[in-house]
């Protein structure tokens, strides 16, 4: 759905998304290294299980939720990505993982 | 614990809490500025330290852009502290703010109190919204800020207002063009607006000017552009994959939405500020003095969230809070704010000379309000304005009642997003004025958090740490 | 004016449960509420059936809780029927909490009197220890040294209630007017008359159910309901799968997923503001607990008044100078709403409380207490 610009800034960093390592351009949010591994839907809401995708990517619409290095329904296009972070999509509703 | 103690604080790093920390600083006064993303600019100049120079190097954002920077330069120079990464979760009436960094919940006790919460885009409901690949204009210009991320494949732009224009610029410049741009504002609009349009010519010759450029810039370019759009829908399964319009159907992967910007509440609201129905923009907006005081004594606000005026505005009414809060703290003599605010409110004048125009010549149409009965208005629990009908029948008098009944606005987003429908739907289904029916009345917390930081435990294993 | 059988001041739980019972005995019912924002308790409510806890020194409180857990499931499955609402109901049981062998104690002593009180009624109830809870709920912290148990305990969404009752009032052929602050009302025996011209509304019976409003509405009518408010906060987690299958007082989860963390009490007077301090405290006993909570994120929290009689029991009353006029007050519109519905509701409607609710009157509050 988004793709990086070539003329853009040449600095990126290494994530994976689901598990497959994706280069981000530095600086930018966890939501845009969904975007950029091609995930429309990155998330299953915890009502109905409907498929969603980033919305509004300025910390308002709270669709963009997703898993990142282990935290459930964070707000992704809140999160500048790390390297090595690790983002995956947000499946309903989260596990409380009492053990 | 004992709370750490300052004069001024200052919630949101746009262009108006830049100005009123950096402002507030020069004057003396022991400033923070809070902030929940890790750098400067707000939404606007969203990523403004990492722009490149704009003597030598240039952005497809454009030079308005840019602007920001001197902005971010001067706090960084100033003495105000700068705390990015800072959430605040709660904000008492008596000036102390509980917040939240990667270290957990803290408080801070103030004396004074400017919020610069900026505004967010109007939320656009229409058939099929929800689906994914469905975004707004911003949500595209920010992956442009922060990313040089454009989009890839067929993108629509829908909308109306200043903002679709330089957004499609923007994407021109980037080399990534819309394959479309459906602009929705009415005809009738045109009408309205031509009255206001002699008024403004003079005053706002220079945005109208850079307006025109915009527009030229992207015809120029080879965008077509179907006007007077109505009846919009996106359409598909899963994902998005045609927009259709009464008229017209055209195959996307991306439709960006934007009926304008309005201002963002939440915190406004959740403090009790009294707040009004604006008729011309079209939304709420806290109640608020020349200097941005507010109905509570330890409060101002300045930017877009008072009302929209946009970035520049946004900026010397930051600066304006500032010299008043500098006054009311006895850092500056009533008569010497008097006077460092006339060349301030001299420009103000002239950014809000074009405003009364931009508001009726973008108006959304009644649809964007009210949008039809099946299409999903609070997105978080998935209720339709059918529902939100519903309850209105049932008997419930506003949009609290509303909530209880179906749920609406009780979600992660805390109502941000469905606040303006359903005020609207409810106005429409009970035959009375938006300012009657009233809107939400949020609490604490403003965003998420976990019961660890709450419990004053410590963080939590969060993202990025 | 708008002759009809009755009137009910109060949109709340209370009312609106008490309006309902009116409609299905087929009395011609107007509900007078207030506007969208209000005090509301019923806005503010955690959400439980809760039995073991209330009526301690009042056995005619503890039986009419016990009645009303048990009038429940038939109120729930009607509403479900008639609306297509289900208002959530469980009823698995349900537990207290101890962090400490003080609050264990006090616990014990507290159930034990309970059951004594409760005389050849019965009350069922088990303390139980660390080891035997561990099969009740979810993961248990070290701070837990045991809790009470009684099988009438459960929970609904008194969200979803509130929504079927209004529902199933306006589809039974009830009149719901909102927006109404009563200034005006004129009382005799058997004749009360609201608002005034086309608005005004007359009726024979007249229940006042207006929460901490019934305070200055109960003279007018030769009743007195002195209710005090008494402040509440509730913070609720963002969803998560199923964890919890039994209730406890403090925490519970919502049939949606949430985890809602509750209890906290404040004499603040007419104040709902949110207080970070005691959401600190709610958030620290709650991860005492259930440690695994931590992680949670709190995404809503709220402030709301319980309607508090002075001694905590709930305020019934008819009035001997006005007869036909009758007031309910109590904090437990959720636990309660059986009974309100079911059987205060036909009490009324036959026009005199039964004399099992003599020891609710307001009266109680003349005798002096002995020393």
């Amino acid at each position: 759905m988004f793709r990086k610009r070539p003329e853009g800034s040449a600095a990126t960093v290494w994530v994976t998304v689901e598990g497959r390592e994706v280069q981000v351009p530095a600086g930018a949010s966890a939501a845009a290294a969904l975007l950029l591994a091609g995930l429309a839907a990155t998330r299953e809401t915890a009502v109905s299980g409907a498929a969603r995708g980033p919305y509004c990517l300025m910390g308002v619409c709270f669709e963009c939720l997703a898993e990142i290095d282990g935290v459930p329904n964070c707000q992704s296009c809140m999160v500048t990505i790390g390297p090595g972070m690790a983002i995956r999509r947000q499946h309903g509703k989260r596990i409380a993982t009492p053990q | 614990m004992t709370p750490q103690r300052i004069d001024l604080a200052v919630v949101g790093a746009g262009p108006a809490g830049l100005a009123a920390a950096t402002t507030a600083a020069d004057l003396g006064l022991d400033t923070l500025l809070l902030d929940e993303q890790d750098g400067p600019g707000g939404q606007i100049y969203r990523g403004i330290e990492r722009a490149p120079d704009g003597r030598n190097k240039t952005t497809p954002l454009g030079v308005d852009y840019l602007a920001g920077k001197p902005l971010a330069a001067a706090l960084r120079a100033s003495r105000a502290g700068y705390l990015p990464g800072t959430t605040v979760w709660h904000i008492d009436a008596d000036g102390t703010l509980s917040v939240l960094d990667k270290n957990g919940s803290r408080t801070i006790r103030a004396r004074r109190i400017v919020l610069a919460t900026g505004a967010m885009e109007r939320p656009v409901p229409i058939p099929g919204w929800t689906l994914p690949g469905v975004m707004t204009v911003g949500a595209a210009q920010i992956l442009l800020k922060t990313g040089d991320l454009v989009p890839a494949g067929r993108s629509v732009l829908t909308g109306q207002g200043p903002l679709i224009w330089l957004a499609a610029a923007q994407l021109v410049r980037a080399g990534a063009p819309p394959a479309l741009i459906l602009e929705t504002a009415p005809h009738r609009n045109y009408h309205a607006a031509a009255r206001l349009l002699l008024r403004a010519l003079w005053p706002a010759r220079r945005q109208l000017a850079k307006g025109l450029g915009l527009i030229r810039e992207v015809r120029g370019a080879g965008v077509p552009v179907v006007r007077e759009a109505v009846g919009l829908a996106a359409l598909g399964r899963g994902r998005l994959e045609r927009v259709a319009w009464n008229g017209g159907e055209i195959a996307a992967d991306l439709l960006l939405l934007h009926e304008g910007v309005i201002p963002n509440i939440q915190i406004s609201l959740a403090l009790g500020l009294e707040h009004r129905w604006d008729a011309a923009q079209l939304c709420w907006r806290p109640v608020a003095d020349e200097w941005g005081a507010t109905s509570l004594p330890t409060v101002a606000i300045a930017g877009d969230g008072a009302g929209i005026a946009g970035a520049e505005a946004a900026a010397l009414t930051g600066r304006l809070a500032a010299l008043d809060a500098a006054a009311l703290l006895d850092k500056l003599d009533p008569a010497e704010r008097d006077r460092r605010a006339r060349p301030i409110r001299k420009a103000l004048k002239r950014e809000l000379a074009i405003r009364p125009l931009l508001d009726a010549l973008y108006r959304p149409a009644p649809p964007v309000l009210v949008p039809p009965d099946d299409v999903v208005a609070c997105r978080c629990e998935e209720v339709t304005v059918a529902q939100i009908r519903r309850a209105a029948r049932l008997g419930a008098p506003g949009p609290n009642q509303a909530k209880a009944f179906t749920r609406c606005g009780m979600g992660p987003c805390q109502g941000r997003l469905c606040g303006p429908t359903v005020s609207a739907v409810m106005a429409d289904a009970l035959g009375k004025p938006i300012a009657e029916i009233g809107t939400y009345r949020p609490r604490a917390p403003y965003k998420p958090i976990t019961l660890r930081a709450l419990a004053g435990l410590g963080a939590s294993p969060s993202a990025g740490s | 004016m708008q002759r009809i059988d009755a009137i009910v001041i109060g949109g709340g739980l209370v009312g609106s449960a008490i309006a309902y019972g009116l409609a299905r005995a087929g009395l011609k019912t107007a509900l007078i509420d207030e506007g969208d924002v209000a005090f509301r308790a019923s806005r503010g409510n955690f959400g439980l059936v809760w039995v073991q806890s209330k009526g301690l020194g009042a056995p005619h409180y503890q039986r009419w809780t016990r009645r009303s857990a048990e009038e429940w499931p038939k109120l729930a499955a009607e509403l479900v029927a008639g609306t297509g609402i289900d208002p959530a109901l469980e009823q698995p049981g349900g537990v207290h909490l101890c962090l400490s062998d003080q609050e264990l104690d006090e616990r014990r002593a507290r159930m034990e009197q309970m059951r004594a009180e409760a005389g050849n009624f019965g009350f069922d109830y088990r303390m139980l220890g660390p080891s035997e809870l561990k099969d009740m709920l979810p993961r248990l912290g070290p701070a837990v040294v045991g809790a009470s148990w009684t099988p009438y305990d459960g929970h609904a969404n008194s969200l979803y209630l509130l929504h079927a009752l209004h529902n199933g009032f306006v589809q039974r052929g009830g009149v719901y007017i909102p927006n109404r602050t009563i200034d005006y009302a004129a009382a005799q025996p058997n004749d009360f008359r609201l608002g005034s011209g086309a608005d005004e509304v007359a009726a024979p019976k007249i229940v006042l159910a207006a929460g901490l409003g019934n305070a200055k509405l109960a003279p007018l009518f030769g009743l007195r309901a002195p209710v005090r408010p008494q402040r509440g906060q509730i913070l609720v987690t963002e969803r998560a799968g199923r964890v919890f299958d039994m209730p406890t007082t403090t925490v519970r989860q919502t049939v949606e997923g949430g985890i809602m963390i509750g209890d906290s009490m404040e004499d603040v007077g007419f104040d709902t503001s949110q207080r970070p301090d005691v959401m600190a405290a709610m958030a620290e006993r709650a991860v005492l607990s259930f440690p695994w909570l931590a992680e949670l994120q709190v995404v809503r929290a709220w402030a709301a008044l319980r309607v508090m009689p002075p001694d905590g029991t709930p305020i019934y009353d008819e009035s001997e100078q006005f007869p036909g006029a009758f007031t309910a007050n109590c904090h437990s519109g959720v636990t309660l709403a059986g009974a309100h519905a079911n059987v205060f509701a036909a009490m009324v409607a036959a026009g005199a409380l039964a004399p099992e609710m003599v020891p609710f009157s307001a009266r109680r509050f003349d005798v002096p207490q002995a020393a």
